[in-house]
């Protein structure tokens, strides 16, 4: 923390007067109250005033969020988001920008602009919350719901693959992507702080449960008895080691000719050859197989898979700005209006 | 003028003076027909003429050659008077190969002058024009001057010597075509020469060298080979002092919008997407980086408003461009900055419609759309710039009216506007209107959606203000509080107080001028890029003594405060327009007065002749409708005429 400029805020700060409405129960709450937790830190640490931070939503339940938070703050439309966040950093690089989305919102109506927001690397830093349905609009499949899956819209069951959202930040170049869970306060406000320090696009998948249309969506690998062996806790630097005790470790594949690049096996004795996590890894073919990786077959990864340095959107145009105006000097606007052929009449 | 050819062998005597010209090039649109008529018209705007032009060109980048698909046209009206438009029909057709040939000669004037490349005139070409025999032969071209000259031919040995090859050879050809007109209009070729040295001689030294080659020969060729015994020679016009430069519509507005970010004192964030005709201005803007200017092109239409939102929210000029279906894609995130009050200008310079239509073909029938495309109760301010030049001022008024008021502005070109070009006395940028920056809250009494009481408009408080920090968003505002509610009762009067805020922006715009008597018999009430045609059509109906004045609406919501009280004086209103009748429709609407409509759906403009026929129609007919109501009075229960609708 820099003493010259201490921002000293409390989670209270970041409380508006507005009553939440999320449904009783819904994840939401959970990601709310450690966004308010941490914001107060993040503030600190990045220097950032609070009039200085924004969040911008598209439309869906998550969507209702900036209402919550003290901050500036625009609800805008469905899925358009990232391209508020794109004017307004462009405009004003020196904002904090928040973009909160969900799996509908994100990747399905403004998925085009996901993609761009991502591969510009403006610095924003994008919530996905996933719930794996369409919750405002009562219970309709949405673009990560499971094969099969039925609901209002799909009472046959889901007939288009699922996307994965990390899969597809990777593949638009994100140069931050982690994924998170609402119900581990602890794990979800480091994976905040650490996308608040990125500069640069933060892509934070953060899976969230909807009690009401997609209840327990997130069960099977994140109950209790079960987190252990089905999670996978990245950090940079450590081998990808899960299980009760870590009992367990990823692998390279042995044969040259397995599909797989990596294999489960016992801690113990595989210590040595243990996958250790490089988060500004280059081998992409490595890091998008990590990103897809899933149950059953594999651990489900969480935290910071991809964390790595690169010029921002806005950076690059007030850099063009400054090489401009050294080259050609500040725009005048008298010789811009004369410029080309004139001729006067007397 | 006219010109006739009498075929004498005496050298060229001095030049026979004309008022104006109007030429017509023709060709292939791979033929450089654009570049050749901008040219010469740079080339007569320095000269000191006043100048109109009309760029018309196929969507397809490169149809098949030598069809008639293909063929791209500039027309110029050169002249020593005051003139609005690019004239009706051309004096001069310039014609690159039998396809132009065949599709513009039946505009041509009687005995007007037909300049052909007899190289291009071959049966295979005549094929692909459709066309059975050769026109220079059968007949079609009796009663004009025709001159069919071996353009490839000479420019191919003309430029040898620069060694480009054959293709880049055979390219020069339409400046051997230039430099043959300018002969014919008494002037050098230094000024063209100068803008070809401009474009390439750094670049591409032989290009330039090449082109300047083939431009000299072709003046050479005319002069050795007497064209004409008498060249033309029109005089400079009596245009008001100043400094002039030619400017297109799409320039003109990229201009206007960077003054209007030096006037507000804010950065200029452009965001758009390509799209015909409206792409020159994202072109110009993004050159502009020197001027602190953020313009970049985004992912897709919507992204593109989303930015600009995004700005303004910011603080800073949020400004888009697009054309006909790519504001269909805008329309919500343009609700959005209905709902959220925030200063953006939207650019549409209008095409020929639905769908993809006509993307290079003009037309005005966007007015209903940026009036009401929207879902539910959705006011803007629109404004219509009324030539290219204009559209420098009302890019500035666009900004000002959404800075002070607080709202969205549609900022209706279209493609006529766009490309045509005009001679604009270059404003001193102490010459433009001040912008009054509205005064902020203090953090104790700041309401988001509290609003001065002169323009109804709410305080532009940006991100990054302390103690100010608020949600705005899409859902319904409380009035005051802009806190989101849903109350029946709120929700009306919030609907009220966005309609009344764009409403008192009549107060805050100039009233409407009258050209002509300010009442009288007849009306010609225009909106946008028809100024040129209707104000020259009343001009000469007036000189013929006829009771007929105009006026044209440069602001179209709201109207100007004496729009109504101008109605009334006259007789009849006219309205001609690009579309079906959507202005029309609004005046019905709003003034329950009658008035009348020229429609054209031709994504051409108005020719002077078709306003002024129709002036003529309404006058006479006033005058027959005259005499059956005298004679109705006279035996009652006799039959009435019943006023003419279109």
């Amino acid at each position: 923390m820099n003493d010259t400029f201490p921002l000293k805020y409390t989670r209270d700060d970041f409380r508006s007067d507005q009553v939440v409405r999320w449904c009783p129960g819904c994840g939401d709450y959970s990601i709310l109250a450690q966004v308010q937790r941490v914001m107060p830190r993040i503030c600190a640490e990045t220097q950032t005033p609070r009039e200085n931070v924004v969040f911008i939503s598209g439309i869906g339940c998550s969507s209702r969020f900036p209402y919550y938070m003290d901050t500036y703050g625009f609800h805008s439309i469905h899925g358009r988001a990232p391209a508020l966040a794109l004017g307004l950093k462009i405009a004003r690089p020196e904002m904090q920008v928040w973009v909160i989305t969900g799996d509908g919102d994100g990747l399905s109506i403004g998925g085009n602009h996901l993609i761009h927001a991502i591969r510009r690397n403006i610095d924003v830093k994008i919530l996905l919350f996933n719930n794996r349905i369409y919750g405002l609009t009562k219970g309709q499949y949405s673009p990560t719901s499971e094969l099969g899956k039925k609901t209002k819209s799909s009472p046959y069951g889901v007939i288009a693959q699922p996307v994965n959202a990390l899969g597809l930040a990777l593949a638009s170049r994100a140069t931050f992507i982690a994924r998170t869970l609402d119900t581990d306060a602890k794990h979800l406000q480091r994976v905040l702080l650490q996308a608040a320090h990125h500069r640069g696009t933060a892509f934070v998948e953060i899976l969230q449960n909807c009690n009401i249309f997609n209840d327990g969506a997130f069960d099977n690998i994140k109950a209790r008895d079960v987190r252990d062996d089905r999670l996978l806790f990245l950090e940079h630097g450590k081998p990808m080691r899960f299980g009760a005790d870590g009992s367990k470790v990823l692998i390279p594949s042995g044969a040259a000719h397995d599909t797989h690049f990596a294999a489960v096996a016992e801690a113990g004795a595989n210590m040595e050859r243990a996958l250790v996590h490089d988060e500004a890894s280059e081998n992409e073919g490595f890091m998008y197989a990590l990103a897809n990786m899933d149950y059953p077959e594999f651990p489900v990864p969480m935290g910071v898979l991809r964390a790595v340095e690169q010029a921002t959107y806005e950076d690059l145009v007030e850099h063009q700005i400054e090489e401009a105006r050294e080259r050609q000097g500040p725009g005048d606007l008298q010789a811009l209006l004369d410029a080309g052929e004139c001729w006067t009449v007397e | 003028m006219s010109h006739s050819d009498a075929g004498r062998e005496e050298p060229p005597e001095s030049p026979e003076l004309v008022e104006s010209v109007i030429i017509r090039f023709a060709g292939d649109s791979g033929d450089g027909i654009q570049t050749t008529g901008a040219l010469f018209t740079q080339d007569a705007a320095v000269s000191g003429h006043d100048i109109s032009t009309l760029p018309d060109f196929p969507a397809e980048i490169r149809a098949p050659a030598g069809t008639v698909a293909g063929v791209s046209s500039f027309q110029l009206n050169f002249s020593s008077r005051d003139i609005h438009t690019p004239g009706d029909r051309p004096d001069v057709l310039v014609a690159m190969n039998p396809a132009a040939l065949k599709t513009h000669l039946t505009d041509l004037i009687p005995g007007g002058m037909v300049i052909v490349n007899e190289d291009s005139f071959t049966p295979q070409s005549f094929k692909k024009a459709g066309i059975e025999s050769d026109p220079r032969e059968d007949g079609s071209l009796e009663g004009y001057a025709v001159h069919s000259l071996p353009v490839t031919s000479v420019t191919m040995r003309a430029v040898e010597p620069v060694g480009l090859g054959k293709k880049n050879s055979e390219r020069c050809k339409n400046m051997f075509m230039l430099g043959v007109v300018c002969w014919l209009y008494d002037r050098d070729t230094d000024v063209i020469e100068r803008l070809i040295d401009a474009k390439y001689a750094s670049s591409d030294p032989l290009t330039a060298q090449a082109n300047r080659l083939a431009l000299q020969a072709g003046h050479s060729y005319a002069d050795t080979a007497r064209l004409v015994p008498h060249r033309y020679h029109v005089d400079q016009a009596q245009l008001p002092p100043g400094r002039y430069r030619r400017i297109t519509g799409n320039s003109a507005a990229a201009l206007g919008f960077v003054a209007a970010s030096k006037l507000a004192g804010r950065t200029l964030v452009f965001a758009s997407y390509p799209i015909t005709p409206a792409s020159d201005i994202l072109h110009e803007l993004a050159r502009l980086r020197n001027f602190g200017i953020k313009a970049g092109q985004c992912e897709d239409e919507i992204a593109a408003m989303g930015a600009a939102i995004g700005a303004a929210y910011a603080g800073a000029l949020g400004l888009t461009a697009t054309s006909g279906p790519g504001l269909c894609l805008k329309s919500e995130a343009i609700g959005l900055a209905v709902m959220t009050e925030l200063p953006v200008v939207i650019v549409n310079v209008q095409r020929g419609g639905p769908s993809t239509g006509l993307p290079t073909k003009t037309e005005q029938a966007d007015l209903l759309q940026a009036m009401f495309g929207r879902n539910g109760e959705s006011p803007v301010a629109i404004v219509a710039p009324q030539s290219p030049s204009d559209c420098f001022d009302m890019a500035i008024e666009a900004f000002r009216i959404a800075t002070r008021h607080m709202c969205p502005v549609f900022f209706l070109s279209d493609g006529y506007l766009a490309n045509g070009s005009e001679p604009w006395r270059v404003p001193s940028p102490e010459d433009l209107p001040q912008f009054s920056a509205p005064g902020l809250p203090d953090a104790e009494d700041f309401q988001p959606y509290g609003r001065d009481p002169e323009t109804l408009a709410r305080p532009w408080v940006t991100p990054g203000m302390p103690g100010l920090e608020h949600r705005i968003g899409g859902l319904e505002k409380q009035d005051g509080s802009g806190e989101v509610c849903y109350e029946p009762g709120n929700h009306e009067r919030m609907v009220q107080l966005r309609a009344e805020k764009i409403s008192r922006i009549a107060d805050d715009i100039p009233a409407l001028d009258v050209f002509g008597p300010d009442q009288g018999r007849l009306l010609v009430l225009g909106w946008g890029s028809t100024y040129g045609a209707i104000r020259t059509a009343v001009e000469r109906s007036q000189s013929s003594g006829a009771s007929v004045s105009c006026a044209q609406l440069r602001y179209l919501n709201p109207f100007p405060s004496n729009l109504g009280e101008i109605l009334d004086r006259f007789d009849q209103v006219l309205v001609p327009e690009l579309n079906t009748g959507q202005l029309r429709l609004l005046l019905r609407a709003r003034f329950l007065k009658d008035v009348q409509g020229l429609n054209k759906i031709q994504g051409q403009p108005f020719r002077t002749w078709e306003v002024q026929k129709k002036i003529d129609s309404m006058l006479d007919h006033q005058v027959c409708k005259l005499r059956q109501d005298t004679a109705d009075a006279v035996s009652p229960g006799g039959d009435t005429q019943q006023g003419g609708g279109s």
